[in-house]
């Protein structure tokens, strides 16, 4: 099918995109990569009045240091951020985690900002930016607001961004323990049927300081495994640890069935991944 | 409410400036087929799940079923029919199609050739699990593949042998 009509509006700047919102009203949208927001209008699920394209503003993309982190612009291309050398050290399951998302054709257009912001439950970035303890940078008419990842997302395709609010970057600390991504889907570029996002602090003595375990596709926003992380922090990472980690998972995840996978298919898979995630992570020889 | 106004869209399509007056909601790949008239670039699921309708954006291979042409105001597309040199010639990656079987009801090549030479750019001689990753996201319900991943090693050879 093809969309319904819209008006179509480019934002040079950050400042017009918000004007543009705001006088456009709510039926408006924000198009940034296009990759989710066009198919659902061509399908017709979406309907909106007016597309403000903020792909063209100067400044949005690109990826800086700034002190102990690094600040991607919301409309960076995934597949500039999979390749950036920076992103490589201070933060790798980034870029793992982006081979997940859709296919070259579509990481070419899609933009890191925009799998945030659409918050779907299955997707790797959000339950990402969760375990890494991202901080998201979001401006709008009432001004600049920072808000934490583990906050961003509130349920199903939807965020605390406010309809005349625009996110403009994610801020990811960088941080060099041990971590893992793993993930279970149909085909390799499909949504996750389930998938984890691994990050520990561990200490020279091999003792885990802090673990957080974000699972994707089990719940309506990514799910922090509490009970598991809470079994997992101060010990050592051993096979025991992690089967009784997976069995805490089995016990605590309450996932839905849908035409993909049962929910029973689900929470065994969110086990496994969860134990293979702990191994994996620590058995990482030099962490960088 | 009034309907939005159509606007001009110029785009550069395989090296030709072309332009047209098109509503907002103008696909990519309809500007491409019923504006500038070239056909080649398929239409299959128009939702970015099959590839048929893959082409080059300002270099990068992507889904002109998910673009509005407004987004490529400005911009450079290059479609299948800029592969062969001239028209009555075709390019080693057509001719290894052809070779081994890569199409039967040829729907999903057009995608699959834009795709290949995007990968043999940046890969010349790339294994066969890297090629079944790069084509991943295109589908072929003929051919099972294998005849494609044939004609993608074959292709990369031809081209390697002859120095491009
Ligand atoms: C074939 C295919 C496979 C895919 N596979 C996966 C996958 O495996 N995993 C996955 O996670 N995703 C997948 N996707 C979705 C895709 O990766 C999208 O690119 C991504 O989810 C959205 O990014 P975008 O820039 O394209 O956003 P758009 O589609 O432009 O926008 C998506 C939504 O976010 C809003 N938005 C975007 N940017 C901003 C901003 N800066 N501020 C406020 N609101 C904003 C839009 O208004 C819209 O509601 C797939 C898509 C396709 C077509
Ligand atoms: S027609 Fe565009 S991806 Fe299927
Ligand atoms: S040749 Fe028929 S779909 Fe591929």
């Amino acid at each position: 099918m093809k969309p319904t009509p819209f008006e179509y509006h480019r934002a040079e700047t950050t400042e017009e995109a918000v004007r543009l919102l705001v006088e456009c009203g709510e039926e408006a949208k924000v198009l940034a990569g296009g990759q989710s927001l066009v198919p659902t209008m061509n399908l017709r699920l979406a309907q909106p009045s007016a597309l403000i394209d903020i792909a063209g503003i100067g400044g949005l993309a690109g990826i800086a240091r700034e002190g102990g982190s690094l600040r991607v612009g919301a409309t960076t291309r995934q597949s500039a951020v999979l390749a950036d050398p920076e992103i490589a050290v201070d933060a790798p399951m980034v870029a793992e985690a982006l081979r997940w998302v859709g296919h070259e054709a579509n990481r070419n257009r899609g933009t890191f900002g925009g799998s945030a912001a659409h918050a779907d439950p299955a997707a790797e970035i959000p339950a990402v930016l969760v375990a890494l303890g991202a901080d998201l940078e979001i401006t709008g008419p009432r001004g600049f607001r920072t808000v934490p990842a583990a906050d961003f997302f509130v349920s199903f395709f939807t965020t605390s961004i406010e309809p005349d609010e625009l996110l403009t970057a994610v801020r990811l600390p960088s941080r060099h323990g041990p971590w893992a991504f793993e993930e279970i889907a149909r085909r390799h570029g499909d949504f996750a049927l389930v998938g984890v996002a691994a990050a520990l602090v561990v200490d020279e003595q091999g003792i885990v300081g802090a673990c957080d375990l974000v699972l994707m596709g089990v719940d309506d926003v990514p799910w922090s495994a509490q009970a598991a992380q809470e079994v997992v922090v101060g010990n050592r990472v051993t096979p025991e640890l992690a089967r009784e980690a997976r069995a805490v998972i089995e016990s605590t995840v309450e996932p839905s069935s849908d035409v993909h996978a049962s929910s029973c298919y689900r929470s065994h898979a969110a086990g496994v991944l969860v134990e293979r995630a702990l191994l994996k992570a620590t058995g990482r020889k030099e962490q960088g | 409410m009034t309907p939005p106004e159509e606007r001009i869209v110029r785009i550069e399509v395989n090296g030709r400036p072309t332009s047209a007056l098109v509503e907002p909601r103008t696909l990519l790949c309809d500007y491409i087929r019923n504006h500038v008239g070239l056909t080649g670039t398929n239409v299959g699921c128009e939702h970015g799940v099959c590839g048929a309708c893959t082409v080059r954006i300002d270099g990068d291979i992507a889904r002109s079923c998910i673009t509005f042409a407004a987004q490529v105001d400005g911009g450079k597309v290059e479609t299948v029919e800029s592969i062969a040199p001239s028209t009555d010639e075709l390019h080693p990656i057509q001719r290894a199609f052809e070779a081994e079987h890569g199409l039967q009801c040829g729907f999903c090549t057009p995608g699959f050739l834009i795709t290949t030479q995007a990968l043999l750019e940046r890969n010349p001689d790339p294994s066969e699990t890297e090629i079944r990753e790069f084509l991943s996201g295109n589908i072929c319900r003929c051919t099972g593949y294998v005849g494609i991943v044939n004609a993608v090693k074959r292709a990369a050879r031809d081209l390697r042998d002859r120095g491009t």
